[in-house]
């Protein structure tokens, strides 16, 4: 049996930008914000990073992304690609290179510079031109709340709540997009973008950039007493169109459920919901955090709603979801947000999350989800 | 004997009540509704739903030519009759050919097609008319024209109606006129072109037709005359001495002069009317006159519901107003949504054509697991190449799950995003068209059309949709 990533890498410093319509700033500005405060977290410059991963859908190509704007010149720099979940990969390539021995310090970094394109919502790219035409991410995902909502009879109330969380704890998060708390009424009556799905069950298209310091755990007090190290790393990839695909539920993602119970036996954990301590997922829509809680066994399949009532998942209750507002509050900017939901866990699990920090905080998860939806990364990060 | 062996027709959802013309332009209305193509359809899905309307309704034979009628084919240079063979699914050696440019195109394809079965050249032939012709804003054209397509197959077995004769003459006349690139169909003052067009024409050819076979107006059962117009009608109707059961409905008033299909259409109606031995004239006007007499035979009592091309008129939606009317139909400008632009490649359509002009799935053979569009590998147990094709047209089917898109470009959103499933286990995801929004739910039963998805680098986008099922009670649908 190969042998689990636990413990073997550690981030050191890690730096993310102000999420938001950045007008002012380009994937270059946000790539030296992300890196630079990164650096400084650290306490290295450049010249220490041996080896980078850039993870960015739309904004550039290849590894001189990287190069051009750090003047990183003759490293290895790779991009990578993964759906929404690119930022995470990144991430996730990154520690696996170190854990291998071919490094000791490596760049790890997500960037998405989405509203230059003045177009609302994500881009689109043909892949086949009348298979699925009609596509959109938040249409991908209404396909499952339509049909979790004839299943299970839930409403829109339900989703609503957390669309209502996530802007509460965003409120609470200088770099979140909105920083503005919400109301139930208000989702419900916002306009609808895919029915079931209105306005603000969606996370908005945003800017933004993160950036993490990997170094083997062994190597990482030199750099920080409080360094975090990797517990899990798990990637599951499925059908790239589900709604072709024969017997397809709509009530779950296989993949969610496959990487939860990798990375759970990576880290040794038997019950996510009392063990973890905060978990950051991809809820791009609030349907998706639902079938989240579900996929992820935080709670039983169907009972997502009993759970939200009973606000299990708010910043104090038993599993603080999206402390830091969550995609809702941060938007997506697709090849950041990984990166962005592990610098959260990094920052509760070195107790620097000011007004949102959650007491003892031991033990986290973040969660990318990608594609609609294929593709599922996780990353389990602990204290030292 | 050749004959007709089977008939289909089609027409659109959506009626526009003619009282919206009045209020929009402050006029007057000739009354009554007319059929209007939604956004996604042309002449060339229109063809296909009668195509697959009339073999749907016929003992499975050997086709060998397909004609396609209509003076709005989609292309100029490319024929729509090619595409049409691979989306009813007819034999690559089937002779294909567009008629194109005149009123005329569906009895002179007809009158060749008989010829060609008749010398034995091919056993039977399909001749599927559609049209879809605009009026200018405000002219009398634009309450006049109806959207709609009807087909029919000549063979030599299991006849619904016999030929017996025919008439045929050509004219120079210009009444009507669209040159190439134009959107509207022209015309000159009508006291001129109404006296020296149709009536003058229709006329000529009647009187010969009926000295040629030493017959008078009194011996047709019933007599098919498409008109430009209920004026028009009417003259000739009075010239012949036409007695009111005699005379076919021109269906001017529930779906409108829907161009070249309109021949048939009426045809498909009196068939479906017609008593076994009837004589029935069909004529049909345009640069020249045809007329043919055809019998109807004892099987047109008892197929008359396969013709089935009621189910078609009688389930209809109401458009909500002139506004909607002149969006679907592309006359003005909207402001484009904020979403990328279309874009498609012909190598992508080449190679997938099976399954985007023919929609075949594929069925494992050795797992049974049912796969759209079709795949290498089979997803239930990875056998390789090893798949039994199979058409999905026709097949009963249901809303698996749906989204309303507001994002999504659409000339008419929502757009009603499916996950539809198909017996057999077969999964398409597509757009729902001739849907009310608000009636769409999971579960329902749905079927297949064929249609235009969007253009890009100036080529049509053809693939199938879901629809509600349209059932003869009609107007739920919608």
């Amino acid at each position: 049996m190969a042998e689990s990533i636990k413990d073997k890498v550690s981030i050191v410093g890690m730096g993310c930008t102000k999420f938001g319509e950045n007008w002012e700033w380009s994937v270059e500005d946000m790539v030296v914000e992300a890196v630079y405060e990164a650096y400084e977290d650290t306490g290295v410059g450049p010249e220490a990073i041996e080896a980078a991963w850039v993870g960015t859908a739309y904004s550039g190509s290849g590894g001189s992304i990287l190069s051009d704007i750090l003047k990183l010149h003759d490293i290895p720099i790779t991009r990578v690609e993964n759906f929404c979940a690119t930022g995470m990969e990144a991430f996730r390539n990154a520690c696996y290179a170190v854990a291998a021995g071919v490094y000791d310090t490596v760049l790890a970094v997500g960037v998405e510079k989405l509203k230059d394109s003045g177009l609302q919502g994500l881009p689109d790219s043909m892949v086949r031109p009348v298979f699925g035409v009609g596509r959109t991410a938040p249409g991908c995902f209404a396909l499952i709340a339509s049909r979790y909502f004839e299943k299970y009879g839930i409403g829109k109330e339900t989703l609503a709540k957390i669309a209502v969380k996530n802007h509460k704890n965003g409120a609470l998060n200088p770099k979140a997009h909105f920083q503005r708390e919400i109301t139930v009424e208000q989702v419900l009556k916002a306009p609808i973008i895919a029915w079931p799905l209105g306005l603000f069950d969606c996370c908005p298209t945003t800017d933004g950039a993160a950036a993490a310091v990997i170094t083997r755990k062994n190597l990482a007090k030199k750099f920080k007493e409080n360094h975090i190290p990797v517990k899990a790393l798990a990637l599951s990839v499925s059908s790239m169109w589900p709604q072709f695909r024969p017997g397809f539920d709509y009530l779950g993602f296989s993949a969610n459920v496959s990487a939860s119970q990798n990375a759970y036996q990576q880290a040794g954990i038997k019950d996510p919901l009392k063990e973890l301590d905060i978990a950051e997922v991809h809820d791009c829509f609030t349907i998706t955090e639902l079938i989240i809680y579900e996929d992820l066994g935080f709670c039983p399949k169907g009972e997502a709603k009993r759970f939200i009532d009973d606000g299990v998942f708010e910043l104090n209750g038993e599993l603080a979801v999206n402390a830091d507002g969550g995609l809702k509050s941060f938007g997506h900017p697709i090849g950041a947000s990984g990166l962005r939901m592990i610098y959260e866990v990094y920052k509760q699990l070195q107790g620097k999350a000011g007004k949102r920090q959650i007491k003892n905080a031991r033990l986290g998860m973040a969660h990318n989800l990608g594609g609609t939806p294929q593709v599922c990364c996780i990353t389990i990060l602990g204290t030292p | 004997m050749i004959g007709i062996k089977s008939m289909g027709a089609y027409v659109p959802l959506f009626r526009l009540n003619r009282a919206e013309f009045a209020r929009a332009w402050r006029g007057g209305s000739i009354g009554g509704e007319k059929a209007v193509a939604n956004y996604d359809e042309d002449s060339l899905t229109m063809a296909t739903e009668a195509g697959l309307n009339c073999l749907a309704a016929m003992a499975p034979g050997d086709v060998g030519g397909l004609f396609f009628a209509s003076t709005t084919p989609p292309y100029s240079e490319k024929s729509s009759s090619s595409i049409l063979a691979s989306v009813l699914d007819l034999k690559k050696e089937v002779l294909t050919m567009d008629v194109t440019d005149s009123l005329r195109s569906a009895t002179s394809a007809l009158l060749m097609a008989m010829n060609s079965v008749n010398q034995g050249s091919m056993e039977e032939a399909l001749i599927v008319a559609a049209d879809c012709r605009l009026g200018m804003a405000s002219s009398d054209f634009e309450q006049i024209f109806g959207d709609a397509s009807a087909a029919l197959v000549v063979g030599k077995s299991n006849l619904l109606a016999t030929f017996e004769g025919m008439y045929s003459l050509t004219d120079p006349f210009i009444d009507v006129w669209r040159k190439e690139g134009e959107s509207f169909v022209n015309t000159w003052e009508d006291r001129f072109v109404k006296l020296y067009g149709f009536s003058r024409v229709i006329e000529d050819g009647m009187q010969n037709l009926l000295k040629k076979y030493e017959l008078t107006p009194a011996d047709f059962a019933k007599v098919i005359i498409p008109a430009p117009d209920g004026r028009s009608h009417q003259d000739v109707l009075k010239r012949f001495g036409l007695k009111p059961p005699q005379v076919q409905d021109p269906l001017l008033s529930t779906v409108g002069n829907a161009g070249a299909a309109h021949a048939f259409l009426m045809l498909a109606s009196a068939l479906e009317e017609a008593k076994a031995g009837d004589r029935i004239l069909l004529a049909n006007y345009g640069d020249g006159c045809d007329l043919l007499i055809l019998r109807a035979t004892d099987l047109v009592e008892k197929r008359r519901d396969q013709i089935g091309w009621k189910r078609f008129l009688n389930s209809k939606s109401p458009l909500d107003n002139y506004e909607k009317y002149i969006t679907l139909k592309g006359e003005i400008e909207k402001e484009p949504p904020r979403r990328p632009p279309f874009d498609t490649s012909l190598p992508t359509l080449w190679r997938d054509r099976k399954s985007v002009l023919s929609l075949y799935g594929g069925k494992c053979k050795k797992c049974g697991t049912a796969h759209f569009p079709l795949q290498r590998i089979c997803f239930g147990c990875r056998s390789k190449d090893h798949f039994e094709e199979v058409r999905l047209v026709g097949k009963k089917a249901e809303l698996f799950t749906f989204t309303k898109d507001n994002l999504f470009a659409s000339i008419d959103p929502p757009m009603v995003m499916s996950v539809v499933e198909i017996e057999g286990g077969f999964r398409i995801y597509c757009q729902m068209t001739d849907r009310n929004p608000d009636q769409v739910k999971v579960g329902m039963p749905v079927e297949m059309t064929f249609r235009k998805l969007h253009e890009a680098r100036g080529l049509n986008n053809y693939f199938w949709k879901c629809r509600p099922v349209r059932s003869e009670g009609g107007g739920k649908n919608g």
